[in-house]
């Protein structure tokens, strides 16, 4: 037995490795799922497709169960009806390393024990090609990923120096660096000022365009509409509606979803929805509650 | 919990000299206008697979003193100084006591054993250097070993910098399990006895410690202080009614042994923790990397491919070989699991590629030059090697709670 193969055993770490999915192909797959969490029903009769060289957003309001279902399309619970398959297996037929090779995860929040610089972090998400051909394509990957997500000129700093926003986008690049066909991004963009939003949308633009899937759970619906193909509104724990931005976007499903009276305009240069909270201007009464 | 040890940096470090220039920096570069903004930055990330694109010019810049390369230089720098400082202290200890022996006369007679020449020294010489000397000098280094090797892991696994297996009980659970080994006058492993007994009842606490001090997939550092606390005061309490019933000459062996003592080594004590010490060290370092991403937390550790539960179980197995292997010989060493780790990762960064065996190394280092002073400094009587490092460990251990207590604002 060779030292790699007695190393692969000792970390479970034996492990097929993947091919990319065709555009159009489904990434990934929910079906009929229910999920409880502390005897609460977070998430019910929820399928969803996750499709190869799409980005699909995740919005609604706070507790509709965005995060759990992308959790849910990690791997990291355990639903208590229906399937969620990666790449044609149920995630509970891979093993985590072949997972690792298969799908990437941006947490909502970065924390790290140790104080690992900047560089060493990204590179972290090289960790599940060890041992595989796609090694080679390490410091490029890293590299590449430090310079989208611009985090380059701090490579050598402690984790731990940096502010919120400059944390969040060193966690992204780490995710980049990973290279896998399905990206999982939770709330990307919550701690970015105005321009490394846009910067984070258009990376996910970018994958998608090369051929990822890229599954981004968002609050600011005017990212949404200008960004992603496809948009799942979840309300509930259910999908209330599932479509291109534009189809799903109406004033009454918004308002009653978010229970807040919206407005959708056209943007007049694009085209492409805005959504605004129906405000009538200062010093005038608030607007009327929905029943 | 994140505990910045390493070399800080000013929060505006300058730009490293070869470090690519970002085509749009968002400090520096000129904004002409949006859509060149926009149109420069898509080239950057769609040109990723290209060959000329700023990113591999980035990867193709010439090595510079990054703080990554700094560290590799200083981890191989130290390696190589550990290496050195180990052999020479190994000598010294050997020929340094109440029967002196010149070093190069050790050096002689070692490599006359090993059959490459040299020359063998008197009949009082070698029994007193290979007999007396070399057992207690293997032993110190052992466990040294072990404890610097225990320590590191111990901190990945918990994600924590404070844990080490004496101050939150680990070598007092094992310690129980050894004395009641001595009480109870039990041979059924001959020779292994007391060290199969103290790994049972080690890890019997690790798996104990583990359970109660996590809560949410963390460990913070109150929960593991606190806990540590209780854990110590029930294998107190333990050992305390183990004495209870023991007889005159087993309460002196286990008094003895319990201040943390190198003194009665001997051959079969050395091949006694051979087996478990040996096991841990050689296994630790295949984990490194996976304790590197277990510093992002779990989840996202997983997310990276790393089998969380098996390695949780690895690490606390080899805590509790690690620590067994060292208190079942030496009694309660503390604090050497804890020092060696920190000021290694001070100095050569985080990473457990390194930290692991460096820890390893270090520990043993340690150990060495601690019992050699143990047994020397006040001559012809010795100072209890526990109470010795107890005595260094104690006021850095102090520092450093009061060092996390600042960074965190508070504990947690």
């Amino acid at each position: 037995m060779s030292v790699r193969s007695l190393t692969g055993r000792l970390t479970g770490r034996a492990r097929r490795l993947p091919g990319r999915p065709a555009p159009g192909e489904a990434a990934a797959e929910v079906a009929d799922l229910r999920v409880v969490l502390g005897g609460r029903t977070v998430l019910d009769d929820v399928s969803l497709r996750v499709t190869a060289g799409e980005v699909l957003a995740l919005v609604g309001p706070n507790g509709a169960g965005k995060s759990t279902l992308l959790s849910a399309l990690a791997a990291d619970l355990t639903p208590a009806t229906g399937t969620v398959r990666v790449d044609g297996r149920p995630v509970a037929d891979w093993s985590p390393g072949e997972l690792a090779l298969r799908r990437s995860v941006l947490p909502q929040s970065a924390a790290l024990s140790f104080p690992f610089t900047v560089e060493e972090v990204v590179r972290m998400g090289r960790a599940p090609w060890v041992g595989t051909p796609a090694e080679d394509e390490d410091d490029p990957a890293v590299a590449a990923a430090m310079v989208t997500t611009e985090v380059a000129a701090f490579a050598d700093r402690p984790f731990g120096a940096l502010s919120g926003g400059e944390r969040a986008r060193t966690a992204l690049a780490r995710v980049l660096a990973q290279r896998t066909a399905l990206l999982l991004l939770d709330e990307p963009t919550a701690a970015l000022d105005l321009r490394h939003q846009e910067l984070v949308l258009r990376v996910c633009r970018e994958r998608a365009a090369a051929g990822d899937a890229v599954v981004v759970v968002l609050h600011d619906l005017g990212l949404a509409a200008a960004y992603a193909d496809r948009t799942a509104v979840l309300h509930g724990g259910r999908i209330a509606a599932d479509g291109p931005p534009d189809e799903v976007f109406g004033e009454e499903l918004l308002s009653a979803v978010y229970r807040q009276p919206v407005e959708v305009l056209p943007h007049p240069r694009t085209g492409v929805p805005l959504v605004v909270p129906r405000r009538d201007g200062r010093g005038t009464e608030a607007p009327a509650r929905l029943g | 919990m994140t505990l910045s040890t390493g070399p800080s940096q000013p929060p505006h470090a300058p730009r490293p000299p070869g470090a690519a220039e970002s085509p749009q920096d968002g400090k520096s570069a000129p904004l002409p206008g949006t859509s060149e903004a926009v149109a420069a930055s898509e080239a950057v990330a769609a040109s990723e697979p290209l060959k000329e694109s700023p990113a591999e010019s980035a990867a193709a810049r010439p090595p510079s003193p990054t703080v990554a390369g700094r560290r590799r230089a200083r981890a191989a720098a130290l390696t190589g100084g550990l290496v050195v400082a180990l052999v020479t202290l190994c000598l010294v200890a050997a020929g340094t006591g109440a029967y002196d022996i010149p070093i190069g006369d050790v050096a002689r007679s070692a490599l006359h054993r090993v059959g490459l020449g040299g020359a063998p020294l008197d009949r009082v010489g070698e029994s007193v250097l290979w007999n007396v000397r070399l057992p207690r000098v293997v032993l110190a280094l052992l466990v040294g070993a072990s404890l610097g090797c225990a320590g590191a892991l111990m901190q990945g696994g918990f994600g924590n910098p404070l844990a080490e297996p004496g101050v939150i009980g680990i070598s007092a659970g094992a310690a129980v399990g050894a004395v009641g080994a001595i009480a109870l006058g039990l041979t059924f492993l001959g020779d292994w006895t007391v060290t199969a007994c103290a790994f049972g009842s080690g890890l019997l606490t690790v798996l104990v410690v583990y359970a109660l001090s996590r809560s949410d997939g963390k460990t913070e550092v109150v929960t593991l202080i606190l806990t540590g606390i209780a854990v110590n005061a029930f294998a107190g309490a333990l050992i305390g009614l183990f004495i209870f019933f023991a007889d005159n000459a087993q309460i002196t062996q286990i008094t003895f042994w319990q201040l943390g003592s190198l003194s009665q080594a001997t051959w079969p004590k050395v091949l006694a923790v051979l087996p478990c010490a040996v096991a841990g060290l050689v296994l630790a370092p295949v984990y490194a990397r996976q304790l590197d991403l277990l510093a992002l937390g779990e989840r996202p550790a997983r997310h990276l491919g790393v089998d969380v539960e098996r390695l949780r179980v690895a690490v606390v197995v080899l805590v509790a070989l690690l620590t067994a292997a060292a208190v079942a010989v030496a009694g309660i060493i503390t604090f050497v699991g804890l020092l060696v780790p920190h000021l290694l990762r001070m100095a050569a960064g985080p990473g457990h590629r390194f930290l692991v065996p460096g820890s390893a190394l270090g520990g043993a280092v340690v150990l060495v030059a601690a019992d050699l002073a143990a047994r020397t400094v006040a001559q012809p009587a010795e100072l209890p090697l526990g109470v010795l490092t107890a005595l260094f460990g104690s006021p850095f251990f102090f520092w450093l709670l009061r060092r996390t207590r600042r960074k965190q604002g508070g504990w947690a």
